[in-house]
């Protein structure tokens, strides 16, 4: 199996023909202002997106947060309550399904039962201004597309569940939409195969050159796949960019929570120099220093927030200005890391994560149950966030 | 805990005995020679030829099976179409009105279908002129009136198992709503329009009492013959004739059986292969 995705950056850098685009074309695709009601529940709340062409964007979010919803009104099943949606330029919000240039990669795949791998793929087709050999031609080349060659007389239940889920991707790249919507494209797979499935959907996202966009819940596959992602919650879009800068940079309490794990502390600003805010954490037993955000004034009450794997654990006090002393309630060992817990005086459990960087014995680790430790962590890695 | 289950067991054999006890002594009287019915006098083939040259009775044969197809054909058409209707428009205003009033026939007593049929022929007869007399049409009618709610019920429960997705999915490639229905919706669904046929079907050949109401002179189906014979007192002919409805209603409920089963069996059958060739 590849390597674990969890570095960030070089994902970033998969996408150059994204990232190079994004500085010159308009949007490929808006939505503007979309609201969905069913009744007096509101689906989806005024979001506005802009998707450039060759993205893989990702709508992020819990269940119910309306990511579906959003996606289904691309893809023309629901109608906007409010709101207008263009691809390429084109107004698309009155149009029905069978009229737009998008497609549609099913969370079931639904494929048509009664037909043949081939069949399925083809599908499509049928409506478009093609000879019956160019047909062929296109089926026969989707198919190598996603290595399923061998298989094209076969029909939906005789194959596997990985092997439906590239079918399903064939039908809906077959017609070279230039849209391609994609509704939790692995949630149905098993861990190992869901890995190996990432780096094939970029993979043929990049030969294809087709604009993905992408729903899911699980906050590791959209970070590895997209160029950019939205965080959504309750129907609102609460923050876009990409992995990085989402993961690194969140504006707000409920999309550092969500996307992976952190430490929250209620706190308040004590004094503002330049871009260093100085906060006063009575949870963390100190007063800290942390990267200023724009409109701070002291007094203030502020939440600071620091993900475990920016804090460094040792059993001397460290040099520097946030040092903050606990005791190690929990450990659990994972071999390529570490997680503590760690309690401090105000009753306060802090989480820690540290990579094992070094080889050491049972008795020789940095600390262990019920030890005495200085926790330590760059003012620049703090996050403070005012919701 | 590998004892048999007595009780269960003993309640299987009352249960088949209790329906399939009167049906066999039926048959078995059906070769009875003796011309009381409930005498045994040898064994004996001669009712079912002396049926084979009964004009009467071919003729209600032949009725009967006319009456049958054409009934269950147009109940599938437009039972069919009210089981999509309840299944897939899921916000219409007095929708469970509509489903109300489709599904209430299932528990209307016969009789009261039959008295209904037969004053709405009466009524049209009388201001419209058509149907003029009861009889072929009438019979025919009426039959599609109460066979129609058993093919709704069978498509309609196969439509809620389906994956709508599918039907999106075909849109989404670009077909029209009238051409999913074409390839897609009807195709799903076929089996279970074709069960819902055969029902029709034998709802229809073994009715006795909307017949009764809704007939005319001429018009003798098979079960209305039986019932008029059987006033005279019970033949062995009654039971050779009724002997053959059982074995030609029995073998089309089998095949319809065993072809849906065929292919259920055959569709796991294959997700097991494509498990184990996938391991």
């Amino acid at each position: 199996m590849s390597e674990p995705a969890t570095n960030i950056g070089a994902k970033v850098a998969q996408f150059p023909r994204a990232a190079a685009l994004a500085e010159k074309e308009p949007p490929f695709i808006r939505v503007e202002g979309v609201t969905k009601r069913f009744g007096s529940f509101t689906a989806v709340s005024s979001v506005n997106l802009e998707i450039r062409k060759g993205e893989i964007f990702s709508l992020l979010g819990g269940s119910g947060c309306g990511k579906t919803t959003l996606l289904r009104m691309l893809a023309g099943f629901e109608d906007p309550t409010e709101g207008r949606i263009f691809i390429d330029g084109q107004d698309m919000t009155d149009l029905p399904p069978y009229e737009r240039p998008v497609n549609m990669m099913f969370q079931s795949y639904a494929l048509f039962p009664h037909m043949t791998v081939e069949k399925n793929v083809a599908y499509g087709l049928k409506h478009m201004d093609m000879t019956a050999s160019q047909r062929a031609d296109r089926v026969r080349e989707m198919l190598a597309l996603v290595q399923l060659s061998d298989f094209s007389h076969r029909k939906p239940h005789q194959i596997s569940g990985g092997q439906r889920q590239r079918v399903a991707l064939a039908r809906a790249l077959a017609k070279q939409p230039k849209l391609l919507l994609l509704d939790e494209p692995l949630a149905a797979l098993d861990k190992k195969l869901r890995e190996a499935t990432q780096f094939e959907l970029m993979d043929i996202q990049d030969k294809t050159g087709t604009t993905f966009i992408v729903v899911t819940h699980d906050q590791e596959e959209a970070m590895t796949l997209s160029s950019r992602l939205a965080v959504m919650d309750k129907g609102r879009i609460m923050q876009t960019g990409t992995a990085t800068e989402v993961y690194e940079y969140p504006n707000s309490k409920l999309v550092a929570g969500f996307i992976g794990s952190i430490n929250f502390f209620e706190a308040t600003i004590r004094d503002v120099r330049d871009d260093v805010a100085t906060v006063d954490a009575p949870e963390l037993g100190a007063t800290v220093e942390a990267r200023a955000i724009p409109g701070l004034s002291p007094g203030q009450p502020i939440t600071l927030a620091i993900r475990p794997e920016k804090l460094t654990i040792s059993r001397s006090k460290p040099e520097g200005p946030n040092a903050i002393s606990g005791k190690v309630r929990d450990l659990a060992y994972f071999g390529k890391d570490s997680l503590y817990r760690i309690e401090l005086p105000s009753g306060r459990v802090l989480s820690i994560n540290s990579v094992n960087s070094r080889r050491v014995g049972e008795n020789e680790r940095v600390a262990d149950w019920e030890d005495a430790v200085w926790l330590s962590f760059d003012p620049s890695s703090a996050i403070l966030l005012k919701d | 805990m590998n004892r048999r289950p007595v009780f269960l067991i003993t309640m299987l054999c009352f249960g088949f005995a209790f329906f399939y006890i009167p049906i066999i002594s039926m048959m078995v009287y059906s070769f009875n020679g003796s011309r009381l019915a409930t005498v045994w006098g040898g064994f004996s083939t001669k009712w079912y030829i002396s049926l084979l040259s009964n004009r009467q009775v071919l003729k209600a044969v032949i009725l009967s099976l006319e009456i049958a197809v054409l009934s269950a054909t147009v109940a599938t058409i437009l039972g069919t179409m009210a089981g999509i209707a309840m299944a897939r428009f899921k916000r219409f205003r007095g929708r469970t009105l509509f489903s109300g009033l489709v599904t209430a026939p299932l528990v209307m007593p016969e009789v009261i279908t039959g008295i209904a049929s037969l004053m709405l022929f009466i009524l049209m007869a009388e201001y419209i002129g058509w149907p003029a007399t009861r009889g072929f049409t009438t019979v025919t009618l009426a039959h599609i009136t109460f066979s129609m709610v058993f093919v709704t019920t069978i498509v309609h429960s196969r439509l809620v198992q389906a994956d709508e997705a599918i039907e999106e999915a075909a849109m989404d490639l670009g077909s029209r709503p009238w051409q999913v229905m074409k390839d897609i919706t009807l195709p799903v669904i076929s089996p279970a329009i074709l069960s819902g046929w055969l029902l029709a079907f034998t709802i229809s050949l073994d009715d006795v009492v909307i017949t009764n109401f809704t007939t005319g002179p001429g018009t003798t189906t098979l079960p209305i013959l039986i019932w008029s014979k059987v006033k005279l007192g019970v033949t062995p002919d009654i039971n050779a004739l009724a002997t053959i409805t059982v074995v030609i209603v029995g073998i089309g409920v089998f095949t319809a059986g065993w072809l849906l089963n065929r292919a259920e069996k055959r569709r796991e059958l294959d997700i097991q292969l494509a498990y184990q060739a996938n391991q």
